[in-house]
């Protein structure tokens, strides 16, 4: 049995899906995007083009919900399956989009580098546990109008794992979108074995803006999966209640599924979130909250009600260091995702409400992740029964360390954390030189990176993705990228 | 790859039937048995406890070593004893008066037969008398005292004191472990050796038999 958290009543999450539908059809949204308003007007809803607004419909809700796929798998830069995201299976990635990055030697945060995002891409590319690499962090050594591409053309020359990722601009999508292709090959190809998802995210309250809407649409038309992760602030800009922000992201993320659907239908769409309470002591937006836990978790029974595969920002922290609550943080965030079934799950390495990337806690939550992985695996019996012979034998032998039963099962049974967590016995820890959780952290975050392999593309593959990047640069003022030290 | 070569390899691997067989190849070849215990079973043992030193290896692995080492032991035992050559040294073990825990003590024992030595293993709530009259009267050099409580821990003072008290310090050198018990405490009391898990005692018995220093700097 796999063990499963819920947190919502039937009766309650037909409820919150009702007062959804109530928002989309009797206050509509605002939309930006001519495009967008237009495929609105085709299916029915009522449109104010000039107020950019519109109003849908029940039918033209049901017709697209019932259009988007239950799930979808996701692929690697060689086309290999990475992902199936559906049913209560989950994956993590690295949270995305931070501004700073957690200086290792200093242990303050300051601005990203280039270097920066190679250590991180590298890194990502040797943990196991962690599905798909993000364009987690912004270096800001490249032009500002091409930041949202270099990450991922960053990420795509270091790490095959397929990216979850996002657009800044119009402009933004579709050099990524190239980026993808020079991989991929073909728009076909990327289609089929989609290897990237975009994040596209309403503005709440009740709001597309022209590029987010935009993004959503080329995605959908071009094949490309999107997450949907709706950021109401509970008690600001969404009902102080958990229950009234669930209804408010439900009619934002479903109005987003909808309108994916309406420009593809069958579009690969993740029902999504990364909503918060609103601290009101620090006017900030607690990710390690239990409202926030209470909120994922929530809307991930709303997609999944839906009939929809979720997404949602966890497993992360608002501590500004490799602490003790940037530990407790992340893990129960961790815990309540996997319990809960989300099926991507957005967290790893992320400090101070989404703002800032630390390589070493992406090492160290790595391990967290294992640990709640394991935890989800549940208990299953594995040649248990009877018992008897077992005890038998352990009353004969006096342990069970080599019996046949231990060695077939261990290693399906008992999972083993890599070096970041310290389980050896005090003296064996002052022996071997009594090192600190972050000095760990550090040490194997340098191992990852000496043992990094590059991706094994065509020299093609390489140079292609230079080049576009190149030339995205110079046409911003910047001859030559940034020193890859690769 | 040389016979000795494989049996140490086998035996790293825990390949109990193959190191047996490789061992009675070995004695019809008519390598000396000293050297198939040194340079093949020993040396297999020690590859495997470099391996969990640097956590490459866990203790399964050991212990499945060690049933190997034992399975090429009973082949070259009698060989050894007409040859009079002595085994790598003889410690007598067990967890000491009132205390019941033997988990830790059994591992210790299993890990040291599996590197050559002979093992009398006195079981638990041993009197500090037993430990001093087993090791003299079964040849033993070092005594192993495991502890899981606090309240026991005492015990192992006594056994030493006792060593003391009949002049038998150097003859007897002590190495005790358990849960509750430190280093410190281990220089305390004057034990010749602290150990913190099962592949530390062999490491700290095998130096004590060799002479070396222990806490206390000498025999």
């Amino acid at each position: 049995m796999r063990p499963t958290l819920r947190f919502l009543t039937d009766e309650l999450a037909e409820r919150i899906i009702a007062e959804a539908r109530d928002l989309l059809c009797g206050l509509g949204l605002g939309i930006h995007s001519k495009r967008a308003l237009g495929l609105l007007g085709d299916h029915g809803a009522r449109v104010d083009a000039a107020g950019r607004h519109a109003w849908f419909t029940s039918d033209l809700i049901d017709r697209a919900l019932d259009a988007a796929p239950p799930s979808f798998e996701l692929f690697d830069a060689f086309g290999n399956q990475t992902h199936d995201l559906g049913g209560d299976r989950v994956h993590f990635t690295p949270a995305s989009s931070a501004i700073y990055y957690l200086d290792p030697d200093t242990g303050r945060m300051r601005r990203p580098t280039t270097a920066d995002y190679v250590r991180y891409a590298k890194v990502v590319s040797r943990l196991p546990d962690i599905a798909a690499q993000s364009t987690a962090f912004i270096p800001a050594d490249v032009p500002t109008e091409v930041q949202d591409s270099y990450r991922l053309f960053l990420g795509l020359f270091h790490c095959a794992k397929p990216i979850i990722t996002g657009a800044f601009s119009a402009a933004g999508f579709a050099l990524m979108q190239d980026l993808l292709m020079i991989v991929r090959g073909s728009p076909d190809a990327l289609a089929e074995k989609p290897f990237a998802i975009f994040s596209c995210a309403p503005t709440t309250p009740l709001t597309w803006s022209e590029t987010t809407s935009e993004n959503l649409l080329d995605c959908a038309v071009a094949g490309i999966p999107v997450e949907i992760p709706t950021m109401p602030l509970a008690g600001f800009t969404s009902p102080v209640t958990v229950a009234g922000t669930l209804a408010l992201h439900a009619a934002e993320t479903m109005s987003g599924v909808i309108l994916a659907q309406l420009a593809a239908p069958g579009a690969k769409v993740l029902y999504g979130g990364s909503p918060a309470p609103f601290d009101i002591r620090y006017e900030t937006t607690p990710m390690g909250a239990a409202e926030t836990w209470l909120m994922d978790a929530g809307l991930n029974e709303i997609g999944k009600r839906l009939n929809l595969p979720t997404q949602a920002y966890m497993a992360l922290s608002d501590a500004k260091a490799l602490d003790a609550q940037a530990g407790l943080e992340t893990g129960m965030g961790a815990v309540v995702a996997v319990l809960s079934g989300i099926n991507s799950i957005s967290g790893p390495g992320m400090l101070d409400f989404e703002n800032c990337q630390s390589v070493e806690k992406l090492v160290v939550d790595h391990e967290i992740v294992g640990l709640a992985l394991r935890l989800a695996r549940g208990i299953i019996p594995r040649e248990d029964f009877p018992v008897r012979p077992r005890i038998e034998e352990l009353l004969s032998e006096k342990h069970l360390l080599i019996s046949e039963h231990s060695l077939k099962h261990l290693a399906a049974e008992h999972h083993f954390p890599g070096p970041i967590l310290e389980r050896a016995n005090q003296s064996r820890w002052l022996e071997e030189g009594a090192s600190t959780l972050p000095q760990r952290a550090r040490d194997q975050a340098d191992a990852l990176v000496a043992s990094w392999q590059p991706p094994g593309f065509e020299s093609e593959v390489f140079a292609g993705l230079i080049e576009r990047m190149t030339a995205a640069c110079r046409a911003h003022g910047q001859d030559e990228l940034p020193e890859l030290d690769n | 790859m040389e016979l000795l070569e494989q049996i140490a390899d086998q035996l790293e691997k825990g390949q109990a039937a193959t190191v047996a067989q490789l061992t009675t190849e070995a004695i019809s070849a008519e390598i000396p048995a000293a050297e198939i215990l040194n340079g093949g079973l020993i040396a297999g043992m020690d590859l495997v406890g470099e391996k969990f030193r640097k956590h490459e290896v866990f203790l399964p692995h050991v212990l499945l070593a060690a049933k190997a080492m034992h399975a090429g032991m009973e082949l070259i035992k009698p060989l050894l004893m007409r040859d009079g050559v002595r085994r790598v040294g003889k410690a007598v073990l067990g967890t000491v008066r009132g205390d019941q825990h033997d988990i830790g003590k059994n591992l210790v024992g299993i890990m040291l037969e599996g590197a050559g030595f002979e093992v009398l293993d006195l079981g638990t709530d041993v009197a500090p008398e037993r430990f001093v009259e087993a090791a003299l009267a079964g040849g033993a050099t070092v005594i192993g005292m495991s502890a899981l409580l606090t309240t026991t821990m005492p015990v192992m003072r006594e056994v030493i004191e006792l060593i003391n008290e009949r002049e038998l310090r150097g003859r007897l050198r002590t190495v005790i472990g358990g849960a509750p018990v430190t280093e410190d405490y281990a220089r305390e009391i004057g034990a010749d050796a602290y150990a913190f898990d099962g592949v530390s005692a062999v490491d700290r018995i095998r130096d004590l038999v060799a002479g070396g220093p222990g806490l206390l700097g000498g025999p």
